[in-house]
């Protein structure tokens, strides 16, 4: 059977699978006796046999099933979790996660049998209890254990199957197969609710069907349930020589069954008249398969069941999997309406008065229609940081061991969301910081307790958002960073200077260890401290249009802060005018806009601020930055634009307000490495680039 | 071997194009394949603190492409802009593309290997750093410094 058109689906649900496994894991190893932990691990190692089973996964195949039979016998209380157990669960699922790779990779699971695994999985098995009989329970556990064997007793309003009417074709057909010695079930299949795919599904369970029978009718028809014309359960008439067991055995095979109800069904053994023109029989039977008999009976057949669940389409999200270049595409494509709505209204103000208010109407109209277009497409391209902090715990975990430190990872804000590109790429900071910050930042648990502090070391990850941006926070709560060694070493290196040193602040020194090959552990470990780190971190922080900063407090712990831009492409932002050139300020970092006097400017340590109401803000004259003499006079009123970046807020003093604009963010291109205070540019209505400032680098 | 001996006698022979440009009274020649526009002087809007080469940006159908003045680069004097100023628009092997002011577009000629010198890069004046040989054009009786484009562009300016 050629099953790589389901290649997709295997990968993304076994990675689902291995995720649940790994967060069951972690449960398990607090609570070894949660039983709902054990079903779900054994549930989900159950599915993942079957799925690479279909696949032909033979090695994935056991590796799980071994893992199955050892959860068949926790659930059976015969054997109990321990330390080691779960140790080997997880380099278990390590090594599942090489198959999928490799799978992913070359649809090939590679050639890794994972004896020892295996073998460590068999110990378990064999330690327990010696019970003569355990081998033989464990092999039936799946069919005995599995949910279906409770539904026995209410099975008869779900057996669907009797109520497929017989034409007097598939009677035939029927008698036929009986008198030749075969046997007729009844079947009806019930997939899992949350299955998406339930035509694939439907198809499995029939491939799988027929390999050891054959399938005479089916309620809904075989064509309705291709189309995915059926709610969540399907029946069909089989005819196999094998029996019921294997019958069952089978459909369950195939992952996102919920449950299999199964009978057999008397016929009566046709005349041996009948034998002659069996396959002339036969063949109606089958082009018979979308019968008008079994359409008309499915009315009346199907609703009464039906009744008790929600009619209709199922609750699940429709989705549509779409390739990223193709979104890319569409962005740029709303990137240039923008730019041509813009043309539009800045031409219809030159034109003047003549323009009627009907024009300016349906221009106010395409503006909100462009406005919510490109609003949509990016939710489109947005993604939850879930995707990529998922694996944190495992890696926190695995870490612990590793570091014997013990540590727990406190993770908020999983669900914010974030540009598709952007998610794909802050998966390796993230993890570098976390890495840095349980290597490096918590003590050693002795040292810890010396100090009054609870043995076990936190690290956390807190993800929020906060207006344009999104911040994530990655830190701990150990050591801190040790200024006066940070001080020490950057001399030492001739980083900087013993008298630059006594100039800098503690924030600047800080700031050091994001330079290329700066690493302050004094131990090299596996985990970090080879001086690849924190430069990278911030080169690709940076590269995203984000920005990294450290706080630290020496014996308290130290707070690594990501701020990262939600949007890439357009923005809403404020055009200024500096010394006859145009700007553009992103419109999210701004707070106020303020009218000063001259008098209301003062001076502190030489540099100027003003008072906005009991704050004190430090004053940029803009003018000055981008080297351009200002086109107002000295004794003029000052013109100031709040901007915040976290909690620090700085006035920008421009010359001139020229209004709100929706601007598309252009790159300033390789050839002119990005000058600090310019994050980009955009082409205005007139066709005239207007370069954006960079307000998070002038604070 | 008769292939190869045909491949090379091509190549001995083979034409280039060259887009030919003047700055003052000398001339320059630029290999066609790699401009790819020739525009117009148009607003050029200044980048703040970058290096003084660098006039600024252009917006060319919608992208943002950086202008340079090879006048500026090379060491001669400023840029003069008059009614025959244009901008080429090279696009470099990296994939960017970049504007490059210049006085006036001439013409487009052709030139074998035989026509071109190849200069050393023993000279110690600026400009000769930024040619790969000078091309004697024996119709009009004059010589044409050849840009070696990538020697030129192909390096990234650092802001200030």
């Amino acid at each position: 059977m050629d099953v790589t058109q389901y290649l997709e689906i295997f990968l993304d649900e076994t990675k689902e699978h291995l995720q649940t496994l790994s967060d069951q894991f972690m449960i398990l190893e607090q609570e070894p006796d949660n039983m709902d932990t054990i079903n779900e691990i054994f549930r989900s190692a159950h599915t993942l046999k079957g799925m690479a089973g279909t696949m032909g996964y033979k090695r994935m195949q056991n590796l799980t099933h071994d893992m199955e039979n050892v959860f068949s016998e926790v659930r059976n209380n015969t054997i109990k979790v321990d330390g080691p157990m779960v140790d080997l669960l997880f380099q278990c699922l390590d090594a599942l996660e090489e198959y999928t790779d490799n799978i992913a990779n070359t649809s090939d699971e590679g050639d890794n049998e994972n004896d020892h695994l295996i073998k460590a999985l068999k110990d378990y098995l064999e330690g327990k209890s010696a019970e003569p009989a355990a081998e033989a329970a464990t092999e039936a556990a799946p069919e005995a254990a599995a949910p279906e064997s409770a539904g026995d007793s209410d099975s008869e309003g779900k057996a669907k199957w009797d109520q497929i009417k017989l034409g007097d074709t598939e009677n035939t057909v029927l008698g036929e197969a009986v008198a030749q010695g075969k046997k007729v079930f009844g079947v009806t299949v019930y997939v899992q609710e949350s299955c998406i795919l339930k035509a694939a599904r439907a198809f499995l369970v029939f491939k799988a069907i027929e390999e050891i029978g054959e399938i005479i009718l089916s309620q809904p028809s075989a064509q309705d349930i291709e189309d995915e014309k059926f709610d969540f359960d399907f029946s069909m008439i089989v005819i196999t020589e094998s029996d019921e067991e294997t019958l069952k055995k089978a459909v369950m095979s195939v992952s996102e069954i919920e449950s299999v109800y199964t009978g057999v069904i008397d016929v009566e053994p046709a005349e041996s008249a009948g034998v002659a023109e069996e396959p002339k029989e036969k063949a109606a039977a089958q082009a018979a398969h979308p019968a008008p008999g079994a359409d008309a009976s499915k009315g009346g057949a199907k609703n009464a069941p039906a009744d008790k669940k929600a009619v209709g389409k199922p609750v699940v999200n429709r989705t549509v999997r779409v390739d990223i270049e193709k979104l890319d595409v569409l962005m740029n494509l709303v990137s240039e309406l923008i730019i041509a709505k813009n043309s539009l209204v800045s031409a219809s103000m030159q034109e003047g008065m003549e323009t009627g208010g009907a024009f300016n109407e349906q221009i106010e109209y395409l503006e909100s229609v462009t406005t919510n277009l490109h609003e949509s497409v990016m939710k489109v391209r947005m993604v939850p940081i879930e995707n990529v902090v998922q694996k944190f715990p495992k890696m926190i975990r695995d870490l612990s061991k590793q570091l014997n430190k013990k540590i727990v990872l406190k993770m908020s804000g999983e669900e914010t969301e974030l540009d598709r590109t952007v998610v794909d790429e802050i998966g390796d900071p993230l993890m570098h910081l976390l890495r840095n910050s349980a290597d490096h930042g918590l003590e050693t648990p002795d040292v810890r307790l010396q100090r009054g502090k609870p043995e076990e070391g936190t690290v956390f990850l807190n993800a929020y958002q906060d207006g344009n941006t999104v911040v994530i926070e990655v830190g701990d709560d150990g050591n801190g960073i040790d200024v006066e060694a940070v001080k020490k070493k950057a001399i030492e290196r001739g980083t900087i200077t013993a008298e630059q040193a006594e100039n800098m602040e503690d924030k600047d020194i800080v700031n050091l260890l994001f330079l290329p090959s700066f690493s302050t552990a004094k131990v090299v470990t596996d985990i970090s401290g080879r001086g690849v780190g924190l430069d990278v971190v911030k080169s690709k922080i940076e590269s995203l249009s984000g920005e990294v900063d450290i706080k630290t407090k020496l014996g308290e712990g130290s707070t690594f802060t990501i701020r990262l831009p939600l949007t890439l492409a357009i923005i809403q932002a404020l055009m200024v005018e500096i010394g006859g050139e145009k700007y553009a300020i992103s419109l999210g970092s701004i707070q106020t806009i303020e009218d000063v006097a001259k008098s209301e400017v003062k001076l502190v340590e030489n540099k100027e601020v003003m008072n906005l109401r009991g704050t004190v803000v430090p004053l940029i004259r803009m003018n000055r930055v981008l080297s351009i003499e200002s086109t107002k006079g000295p004794d003029d009123n000052l013109l100031v634009i709040i901007v915040k970046k976290g909690d620090k807020l700085a006035g920008l003093i421009v010359d001139e307000l020229m209004g709100q604009q929706e601007i598309v963010i252009k790159s300033l291109g390789k050839y002119i490495n990005k000058s600090k205070i310019i994050s980009g540019a955009t082409i205005l209505g007139d066709g005239e680039v207007a370069l954006i400032l960079d307000t998070n680098a002038l604070i | 071997m008769e292939e190869i001996m045909d491949i090379q006698q091509q190549e001995e022979f083979e034409q280039v194009q060259y887009i030919v440009i003047r700055y003052g009274d000398e001339v320059f020649g630029i290999d066609i394949k790699y401009v790819d526009n020739i525009v117009r002087m148009q607003r050029i809007t200044r980048v703040p603190n970058v290096a003084s080469h660098i006039k600024g940006v252009l917006n060319l159908r919608g992208e943002v492409i950086p202008v340079i003045s090879l006048r500026i680069k090379m060491g001669l004097e400023p840029d003069e802009i008059t009614k025959t100023t244009r901008i080429i628009i090279i696009k470099l092997e990296s994939g960017d593309s970049i504007g490059v002011l210049v006085d006036e577009v001439l013409e487009v000629i052709m030139m074998d290997s035989s026509q071109i010198e190849k200069v050393g890069y023993n000279s110690k004046e600026t400009i000769a750093s930024f040619l790969f040989g000078v091309g004697k054009d024996q119709e009009r009786d004059r010589l044409i410094s050849l840009l070696d484009i990538n020697a030129t562009f192909g390096d990234k300016e650092v802001a200030v």
